[in-house]
């Protein structure tokens, strides 16, 4: 994607004009630095148990979220849970950036059976229900943090390699990267330096949307009680107090914060997302809101055998 | 056809994760402590599990052609049995969502996109955010918490009240959550897909002249922008209808509906392949028939399809 020089304003002079996407990023950055800071500066256990207040306490001063089952302090779970779901969030996302982007890269610039091979894996992970995937890999795998980040990593590389894909597909017949062919560049320096940045920008709003839905992913788990599971705290297994119906009616305080913790972390991706999409893409028009992003066309056999035979021959 | 190697992608796929997982059924029972280390061997060897990976899909694959799909590792009976009990319930609920949320989206989808400025452009907007940005089961717990806790006017867990003859307004009653939260969950994306459908239908040649010609916003509304968005939205619709099974898993193991996501999710944590399996293929048909009944209505909406001039 060519970076037109709109009045010399840069991508980051773009979003930054955006209202709702610096909201989100402020969101974001502040809940980074409440959930590291947070915990030496008030001496938060998420561990341990109070044994003068009790189990299933209600808020007062000490406790402010009150405890749960077994005397451990709620609010302290929230901010560690808050760790280990960003955590979780952005190192999935960045797991699929890493698979997603050099295998589009790989199928839109190479073509031929690398295309077909690849473009075809991601038809079959696309059209399975994600939800289904991940639930059936965690429950196989076992449920360490790690493991979680690893399975919803690397089942969210098809949106990101598609991308990519239909990207590179425009890029790589661009006259530049013939005139870098003709003086003699490598095909591992053509991807690397011609094609990669011109194909990447509508990655990074991918990215936000990516941590959105991998923090979402592990909070369905961590509900259903297959992600993480207690002692570890996460914003998902504390909301899953909720399924005791006690708790639901009567010891909202428990579930509703991380709920909103939850919401909130979302929504700010979102905007987050939609600003990096309309900062580095300055053809996208907001206000009609038709996106631009290539769409992986469907090929029958018999267009894509010519389209091979074409290679062939070239 | 690309929806044939999905298909067997799609099973190969699933039955290559199961066979590499540690853990199978046999190691499950050993935990109980009452298995000796010769009975779990007996077990592995019953079930197959001891033959090397491509024998054991391609007799798996032979048996689904006999329309054998094995008996539960678990119950002992037979999975196509388990699963036909499933079906309807299933069928019942997504499919009710499902429907409301295409009612909902593709008016709210269409007048969005033509009123850019109007509440219908917000509205959309905020059915996106909501539906993206709020999962399952939270839906689930604040519409429980409102309708059920609150108010008292809805049940929120099973299909039929215990005990009951099982009468379709009673059905009604006990889906009426549920759906609503499928329903929901899957708007925003249905929205989205046919605002943008719609807007890349307004900016064509042939609607301005359409208005050229003097036509009333009506008819331009509806005889040509939303014509010429039909086949993108109904690709949206059949290509997301897979993914709603999956989204189901959640709804139904909070309202306790006797559903295949619930069956899948009991299946998963009990290690019961045979049925995982038996539940992937259900999807893989899901995937497989959507994909054929896209080709099909192609044809019925777009006249250059059924003349056979150009593909899609």
């Amino acid at each position: 994607m060519r970076a037109k020089k709109v009045r010399g304003s840069g991508p980051w002079q773009r979003f930054r004009r955006d209202r709702w996407a610096m909201v989100g990023l402020g969101i974001l950055i502040a809940e980074v630095l409440l959930v590291l800071l947070l915990p030496p500066l008030m001496g938060l256990e998420p561990n341990a148990t109070d044994r003068v207040a009790g189990f299933w306490a209600p808020p007062s001063w000490e406790h402010w979220l009150g405890t749960d089952d077994v005397g451990r302090d709620v609010f302290a779970r929230l901010v560690y849970g808050g760790r280990i779901s960003l955590l979780v969030g952005f190192s999935a996302a960045a797991i699929s950036v890493a698979v997603g982007v050099p295998l589009g890269l790989l199928a839109g610039y190479r073509r031929g059976a690398c295309e077909f091979w690849i473009m075809r894996l991601a038809d079959v992970f696309q059209s399975f229900p994600t939800t289904v995937l991940v639930l059936c890999l965690v429950a196989l795998v076992g449920a360490s943090v790690w493991n979680i980040v690893v399975v919803i990593g690397l089942l969210g590389w098809t949106s990101i390699a598609r991308l990519v894909y239909g990207n590179t597909l425009s890029v790589r017949e661009q006259e530049y990267i013939l005139a870098v062919r003709a003086l003699g560049g490598s095909t591992a320096t053509i991807l690397r330096r011609n094609v990669l940045p011109n194909a990447v920008s509508p990655v990074w709003a991918a990215l936000a949307q990516r941590v959105g839905r991998a923090i979402l992913s592990e909070s369905s788990l961590s509900f259903l009680g297959v992600g993480i599971r207690t002692p570890q705290a996460s914003w998902g297994n504390i909301v899953q107090y909720a399924t005791n119906v006690t708790v639901f009616a009567e010891r909202p305080w428990i579930w509703v914060p991380p709920s909103i913790c939850i919401v909130v972390t979302v929504f700010a991706l979102q905007f987050v997302g939609d600003g990096l999409r309309d900062a580095m893409d300055p053809k996208y028009v907001s206000s009609t809101g038709v996106e631009e992003s290539p769409v992986f066309c469907r090929e029958t056999p018999e267009e894509l055998l010519s389209v091979l035979e074409e290679d062939a021959e070239a | 056809m690309t929806v044939i190697p999905v298909f067997f992608g799609i099973t190969l796929l699933v039955f290559i994760f199961l066979s590499i997982a540690p853990g199978t059924i046999a190691d499950l029972m050993g935990e109980g402590g009452n298995a000796i280390s010769s009975d779990q061997a007996a077990l592995e060897e019953r079930l197959g599990l001891n033959d090397p990976l491509p024998v054991r899909y391609l007799e798996w694959l032979g048996n689904l052609f006999h329309g054998d799909l094995g008996l539960s590792w678990q119950t002992g009976r037979p999975v196509a049995e388990s699963i036909a009990q499933r079906v309807g319930p299933s069928l019942i609920l997504t499919g009710t969502g499902v429907a409301l949320a295409i009612l909902l989206a593709i008016p709210l989808g269409t007048l969005a996109a033509w009123k850019p400025r109007s509440i219908w452009n917000k509205l959309a907007s905020v059915c996106s955010m909501v539906s993206f940005g709020v999962p399952g089961f939270l839906l689930s717990l604040v519409l429980v918490y409102i309708f059920s806790l609150t108010l008292g006017l809805l049940p929120a867990s099973r299909m039929y009240t215990t005990g009951s003859s099982g009468s379709f307004g009673d059905l009604l009653y006990h889906l009426a959550l549920p759906a609503a939260v499928i329903c929901i969950s899957n708007l925003g994306e249905l929205v989205k897909q046919t605002r943008a459908a719609c807007l890349e239908t307004i900016g064509e040649d042939y609607i301005r002249t359409a208005w050229a010609k003097g036509l009333k916003g009506r008819v331009v509304l509806v005889r040509h922008v939303f014509r010429g968005s039909l086949t993108p939205i109904l690709t949206t619709v059949l290509t997301h209808i897979p993914h709603i099974i999956g989204g189901s898993v959640v709804v139904e193991r909070l309202f306790g509906w006797p559903g295949m996501g619930s069956l899948m999710f009991t299946a998963i944590l009990s290690r019961d392949y045979a049925m995982v399996m038996g539940v992937t293929v259900v999807i893989a048909l899901t995937v497989f028939s959507t994909n054929l009944l896209l080709d099909l209505v192609y044809g019925l909406v777009d006249p250059r399809v059924r003349q056979g001039r150009g593909g899609v």
